[in-house]
């Protein structure tokens, strides 16, 4: 997670001490975001600090897994913090903000039960944006090699003989 | 050893394609004394060179050139630009394929005549039946070494195929095994034994599955009758006044047109570059493209019924350990109309890893009830339904001249409709492969729709009269005696098996043909 790593190697205390909370979850400085627990920052270089941190939400909306970190996530989006595409992301979170004023709430950030910002995305689940957003996550998440562990999957096994000792047949609860 | 023949040798036999039809017809020709000229557009992957993981194997070896979609089948919405997953690569799909293989069963070669009128359906019968491919069969599977035949083990089972095995016993499904696979399943051979890696369709790392790229086509070079052009596409198909072929156009690996002479061409692209090359080949002469003089080039597209079921327990099973496909249930491979359709299907042992499963399972889908299955990765075993598709005339590969690939050739449109047989029977196998877990304790279960196509069939299909099909019995069109069709897009009909073994079977068959008329001077 080198990329991730607490920016300008500010001491946690120091990291919250520059930021204010955003939503639940986040933590924003100048130029920057982090996790609320500070185990995890990383600096934007196009997209605003909240539009990055509505992001990260956003794909967790939309791939929800509780046992999965959020810097999974980031490292999922942060493809998108680049001068060409930031325009369109700002873009797309603008109208999920204003999606979610439209149900009464502050901003997508805001909207404290999943279940209400679910009802936003099923509304504009056919956009560009959200598609765009979607489609990206299929490899962006799903294909990050340190995420596998975590559902379980060993990838590569070739250099490791396959399994023919290795307990392709241990299934013990038949 | 690599025999090299000079572009103006108008003495060789063109083979374009190096897949299970055409790299087998290959060295099947340069066993027997032919020249042989085989072009392929991909390049050559050994086994070091494969890849144990899915999408980085996915860049290495897909067919990604451009190609459009039409129809109501699903993998026009989710996949719109990948009607198929196959393997643009010397060996063609035999690399990335399972190894399943399967000889079709007697009734199958008379579709027509087995199932009766089906509404809407261009069932016909092959001109072939079961007794005169066995000898062939056994060809087949001699050369690719497939378990449980010719005294050949089977493969042992991993772990997805004892939670099917424990299932299909349950249900009271009688045959059972983990397969005829053309995986090596013994030391005895000069095949490394399967190591149960896993990443079968990511190119065989142990050379363990036979592949014609680095099995066939190997030892066809040794004769010093075999050239391989990897990175060669062919454009066009060039003819005489006379109206016979004369030689190929195409782009080698530096992008320039070249122009090969030949005394026989055989296009073994699949059932999309096949009817695509036929149809680009069109002249003042074919103006409806080569061999197409019954307007049947490019329909009957079959993909085979397909679908798959994953289920999740309460325990592991990390299924995706071990070879990928060896397990079947054939009880269902039967033609059995009182089922609500006819022809059969098999149900086959399938495991995907996390990034494809995550593609795959349900594509599209997003929230909790995707991604809480997921979250039982490790707990999940899975299934593959493939059954007989029924042909019709009006699920088609055409030219769509809106589109070009990096040679400025018009690319395919591949249009298919579910015909209800197919529906019908996808149902019940969606029914039955759930019952399967659930006899064993699955505590949820998911019929997932069919990926992009591996099993392309039909297109040129195979017939007794000129009028109904494109080539006959030896795969020669029907319009042009030195023009033939060596790969699965001569299929009459799609049969419930996997179609390797067949297209193999029928190329080892077609070089018998070819040396004979060849020698016989009517070539």
């Amino acid at each position: 997670m080198s990329k991730t790593q607490s920016p300008r190697g500010l001491t946690r205390r120091e990291l919250l001490s520059q930021t204010t909370a955003l939503g639940a979850s986040f933590v924003v400085g100048a130029g920057f975001i982090a996790s609320g627990d500070a185990a995890w920052a990383m600096e934007t270089t196009s997209l605003k600090p909240e539009t990055f941190a509505t992001l990260v939400q956003l794909a967790r909306d939309i791939y929800p897994h509780d046992k999965v970190g959020d810097e999974y996530y980031v490292v999922a989006v942060k493809g998108y913090d680049t001068a060409d595409a930031a325009p369109g992301i700002e873009a797309g979170i603008a109208a999920l903000n204003a999606a979610a004023q439209g149900m009464g709430n502050a901003s997508y950030l805001d909207t404290a039960w999943e279940r209400d910002r679910v009802d936003i995305l099923r509304g504009m689940e056919n956009s560009a944006f959200f598609q765009q957003i979607r489609g990206g996550l299929v490899t962006g998440l799903y294909n990050q090699k340190a995420v596998w562990p975590i559902f379980g999957y060993e990838g590569s096994s070739f250099e490791f003989g396959g399994y023919i000792d290795r307990g392709f047949n241990d299934i013990n609860w038949l | 050893m690599t025999a090299p023949f000079d572009l103006s040798d108008d003495s060789v036999v063109v083979v374009i394609g190096t897949g299970a039809g055409g790299g087998v017809l290959s060295n099947e020709l340069a066993q027997k004394g032919v020249k042989v000229v085989a072009l392929e557009a991909g390049g050559r992957h050994l086994p070091q060179d494969f890849i144990n993981d899915e999408w980085d194997s996915f860049g290495q070896l897909a067919w990604l050139d451009p190609r459009t979609t039409s129809g109501d089948w699903r993998v026009s919405k989710d996949f719109s630009g990948l009607p198929a997953w196959i393997v643009k690569s010397v060996g063609g799909t035999t690399q990335h394929w399972a190894g399943a293989s399967l000889r079709f069963q007697e009734h199958e070669w008379k579709a027509a005549s087995s199932y009766g009128n089906v509404q809407g359906a261009s069932l016909l019968d092959w001109p072939i039946d079961a007794a005169e491919m066995d000898p062939w069969y056994s060809k087949a599977e001699d050369k690719l070494h497939v378990t449980r035949t010719g005294g050949r083990p089977g493969l042992p089972g991993n772990n997805n195929f004892k939670v099917f095995e424990a299932g299909a016993k349950a249900l009271g499904y009688k045959d059972v095994h983990t397969g005829r696979m053309a995986i090596s399943s013994s030391d005895d051979t000069d095949r490394t034994m399967c190591q149960q890696t896993g990443f079968c369709f990511q190119g065989c790392k142990w050379g363990a599955k036979w592949s014609a790229g680095y099995h066939d086509i190997e030892q066809g070079e040794a004769t010093g009758n075999l050239e391989v052009r990897p990175q060669s596409h062919v454009a066009r198909i060039l003819h005489n006044d006379e109206g016979k072929v004369t030689g190929v156009e195409y782009f080698d690996a530096d992008g320039n047109l070249q122009m090969q002479k030949a005394r026989v061409v055989c296009v073994a692209g699949n059932s999309f570059e096949s009817p695509r090359l036929l149809l680009n080949s069109a002249s003042s002469m074919f103006p409806d493209g080569l061999a197409n003089s019954s307007g049947q080039v490019g329909r009957n597209y079959m993909r085979h019924m397909t679908g798959s079921v994953y289920a999740v327990f309460d325990k592991p099973v990390r299924f995706w350990r071990g070879t990928t496909m060896a397990g079947i249930i054939t009880d269902e491979a039967r033609h059995d109309p009182s089922r609500g359709f006819v022809g059969g299907y098999e149900l086959e042992t399938l495991a995907l890893g996390l990034p494809f499963m995550a593609a795959f399972l349900d594509p599209g889908a997003w929230g909790r009830e995707f991604t809480s299955a997921l979250d039982e990765y490790e707990n999940m075993a899975g299934m593959w339904i493939v059954g007989e598709d029924m042909p019709q005339e009006t699920n088609r590969v055409t030219l769509n001249h809106e589109v070009k690939d990096q040679y400025g050739l018009p690319v395919v449109n591949v249009h298919f409709d579910d015909h209800p047989n197919d529906i019908a029977m996808r149902n019940h196998a969606y029914k039955q492969g759930a019952a399967v877990y659930d006899a064993v304790g699955a505590t949820r279960t998911f019929p997932t729709p069919p990926y992009p196509s591996t099993h392309n069939l039909g297109t040129n299909r195979m017939s007794e009269n000129a009028r109904d099909g494109v080539v006959n019995k030896w795969g020669r069109t029907h319009d042009i005696p030195n023009l033939y069709i060596s790969d699965g897009s001569v299929f009459t009909t799609g049969a419930a098996e996997n179609p390797t073994l067949t297209i193999v079977a029928l190329a080892i068959r077609q070089a018998d043909h070819l040396a004979s008329e060849l020698s016989a001077g009517n070539l």
